[in-house]
């Protein structure tokens, strides 16, 4: 039972850093249909610069909690202004192509990235601080949760409440289901439909930035490559949760995250990725919009 | 003019933002110190302003084109260099000679080194044939395209260490097997968009690589198989370079067959449903095309020359290992197919010898290989979306009847 409880945490720990990457790729998708393939390259981006603030703030003095807010700051920033630029220079000029056209200017900028990442730091696992500090009250279950998970699911779910906040209740929140619903009439009733992508980007960036802040305090190592199989994790779990839609890609995202989990603790480690992907699979076949999407009738 | 200098100057200094603490910073937590490389800085802004001149004019440039384009000033698609050397018999067969002859002579005149990289740069030209009829013809996205050469490669190595087969029957079996794997894969996912499909083939991809990883019993593993022994002649024996040479010209003869048969098929029946399909799918599936035949046949054709691709690059390297078939491999087939335009099939053979062979002599450039091939994808979907060489449709034209109606 402890073990269950265990796999859980730690199953849920996954699905909520699933979670906040994967609403960046379902809200870019839901407004201009596009798979963000560099999504996961700015998460890691992310993990790099709160890796390198938190480093030399450690190095000029700062210490605890300091270091954790500044470094998650930066990141979000950083991470804010690499998803506006992406759009800007791989996506804008693309926005009336035939569809394979951007999928395929992401991809490439996915490697692009990556690689950058790779030249400009290296090549190699580069250590984490644990910027997480342990909390006293989390002591009797630590070995069920400990404090990073926790404060992981806390962020995430606050981020989460927060988006929908937003989405749901300010003007810009407004006008991105408007652009969602259709960019056309919505560029007709005065909605500038530019800026709302760039926003769109700008959030699923800065929620992708705290996912790989966390994730890097909590496993404690990560490289340039680190992005890529979080951002496919994501996409999946965007894609089983119905793409498009925000719930969704929250929903599918911990489903995702328990079944690696549960795959890894009973089944065998070496084989979690085959699951996730056969999780996947096995929806698409039997709900190809996904868990809460809605069936989309192809107009001719 | 002034403008553009204003705003390029901008533009500079916001790459040089976004670029300061990966390119600048360097942080060593093991020692404690900071390394700060404010030469880049100067780099950047220096490439950034630059970049962003010759991008701003570009993208001018770009718009110019597709405002003509509306008005009709400009035929969209002009015969290119590319295509005219194809369809002008006088400039077409001369160079055909030449080529032909340069492959010929080829290995004789350079040494077993640059045999041995040309092969692997003929199989990629295979295998960007063989990716080009999925995506280019019929426009179905596969991003894990490389399980299939692992198919092909682990058909040979497994083949051969448990049942000693050799490399003539293996060849057809790891074809086979590409081509079943292809259909096996291609079934859960045919109602699938263009999106999706793109996801869950590029699962595919990495479960087959976690498979062959994780399966010691069969695969070995990481340690991968070797002793693969090298295609035979007759039983003949051969030296290392006698053996080179004659992979090379098998080598030949399969790109030949596959630019032969992609070539033929392209003007088929089933060839012109794949291009239907691609263009809209709707209409094409109302016009009586059978959708799920002509989808699986373009997944289990495309697999199978990657399968073939598979075996002959097992017997090249002699051993196989599951990093020889990560999403790397993948992506730089699907480069080599968008660079040389997607469903032209000069385009992609120029394309795989350049993205080849250029890191094997630029050496130095091999370090930036993979940033420039980011780079390259998405400046290519920009500025030229058709590719290095414009695969330009088949345009189906009646005879001319003349008045004198005598000769035809």
């Amino acid at each position: 039972m402890e073990y269950f409880l265990e796999l859980s945490s730690s199953g849920l720990v996954r699905g909520s850093i699933y979670a906040l990457i994967a609403l960046g790729y379902t809200m870019v998708y839901g407004i201009i249909q596009l798979i963000n393939f560099a999504h996961g390259e700015i998460y890691m981006i992310g993990a790099f610069v709160a890796l390198i603030v938190s480093g030399v703030l450690t190095i000029y003095g700062f210490s605890g909690v300091s270091i954790l807010i500044l470094a998650a700051l930066i990141a979000a920033i950083y991470a804010a202004a690499y998803g506006y630029t992406l759009e800007k220079i791989a996506y804008r000029p693309l926005r009336n192509a035939p569809r394979l056209s951007p999928l395929i200017s992401a991809i490439g900028m996915s490697l692009f990235l990556q690689n950058y990442v790779l030249l400009a730091q290296t090549p190699d696992f580069l250590p984490f601080p644990a910027l997480i500090p342990d909390f006293d009250f989390m002591e009797p279950i630590a070995h069920i949760m400990g404090s990073p998970e926790l404060v992981i699911l806390v962020t995430s779910a606050v981020s989460m409440v927060a988006l929908t906040v937003l989405i749901k209740y300010t003007r810009i929140g407004k006008a991105m289901r408007a652009t969602q619903q259709d960019m056309t009439m919505a560029r007709l009733v005065g909605v500038n439909v530019d800026n709302v992508i760039s926003m769109t980007f700008i959030i699923g960036s800065v929620l992708a930035a705290i996912g790989g802040v966390l994730v890097g305090s909590y496993i404690g190592q990560i490289n340039f490559y680190i992005g890529f199989m979080a951002g496919v994790k994501a996409f999946t779990a965007a894609v089983l949760g119905g793409i498009g839609n925000i719930p969704g890609a929250v929903l599918g995202a911990l489903v995702l995250g328990l079944t690696e989990a549960y795959a890894a603790g009973y089944i065998s480690s070496a084989y979690e990725d085959v699951f996730a992907f056969g999780v996947l699979v096995l929806i698409l076949i039997l709900r190809p919009s996904g868990l809460l999407g809605k069936a989309v009738k192809l107009k001719v | 003019m002034l403008n553009n200098v204003k705003q390029s100057v901008l533009i500079a200094l916001w790459f040089v933002f976004l670029t300061f603490p990966l390119l600048v910073v360097k942080v060593n937590t093991l020692k404690n110190i900071v390394e700060w490389r404010w030469l880049n800085m100067l780099w950047v802004a220096i490439g950034a302003f630059v970049l962003s001149i010759i991008w701003r004019w570009a993208m001018a440039q770009r718009q110019l084109k597709n405002k003509k384009a509306e008005i009709g000033e400009e035929e969209l698609v002009k015969p290119g260099i590319g295509q005219r050397l194809l369809e002008d018999p006088k400039i077409f067969k001369p160079t055909l000679a030449v080529i032909a002859l340069a492959t010929l002579v080829f290995p004789l005149v350079v040494d077993i080194y640059q045999t041995n990289i040309m092969v692997l740069a003929l199989i990629f030209v295979v295998l960007g044939l063989g990716l080009n009829v999925t995506v280019g013809l019929a426009g179905l996205l596969d991003l894990g395209y490389v399980a299939f050469f692992a198919v092909g490669a682990y058909t040979y190595g497994v083949l051969n260490s448990f049942f000693g087969f050799g490399f003539w029957i293996s060849l057809p079996i790891g074809g086979l097997m590409g081509a079943l794997f292809g259909i096996a894969l291609g079934f859960p996912i045919l109602r699938l968009r263009g999106d999706y499909l793109a996801i869950v083939t590029l699962g595919f991809g990495s479960i087959a690589k976690i498979v062959i990883e994780n399966w010691e019993e069969v695969f070995n593993g990481a340690k991968g198989i070797a002793n693969i022994p090298r295609p035979g002649f007759f039983g003949a024996e051969m030296t290392i370079t006698a053996a080179t040479t004659y992979t090379y010209y098998l080598m030949i003869l399969m790109v030949i067959f596959a630019i032969f048969i992609t070539n033929r098929l392209k003007d088929s029946r089933i060839g012109r449903a794949w291009m239907a399909l691609r263009e809209d799918e709707i209409a094409c599936v109302a016009m009586g095309v059978d959708m799920a035949k002509t989808k699986l046949g373009a997944y289990a054709f495309g697999a199978f020359w990657a399968g073939l691709a598979g075996v002959i690059f097992a017997s090249r390297n002699t051993y196989i290992n599951p990093n020889s078939f990560t999403f790397m491999e993948s992506a730089l087939v699907l480069s080599i197919v968008v660079m040389g335009g997607m469903g032209s099939i000069v385009g992609v053979i120029i394309a795989a010898l350049v993205l080849i062979l250029m890191p094997e002599y630029l050496r130095a450039f091999a370090e930036y290989r993979m940033l420039m091939f980011g780079a390259v994808m998405v400046l290519m979907m920009i500025f030229r979306p058709e590719g290095l060489i414009a695969n330009v449709r088949r345009k189906y034209t009646g005879r001319k009847v003349t008045t004198e109606g005598a000769n035809v």
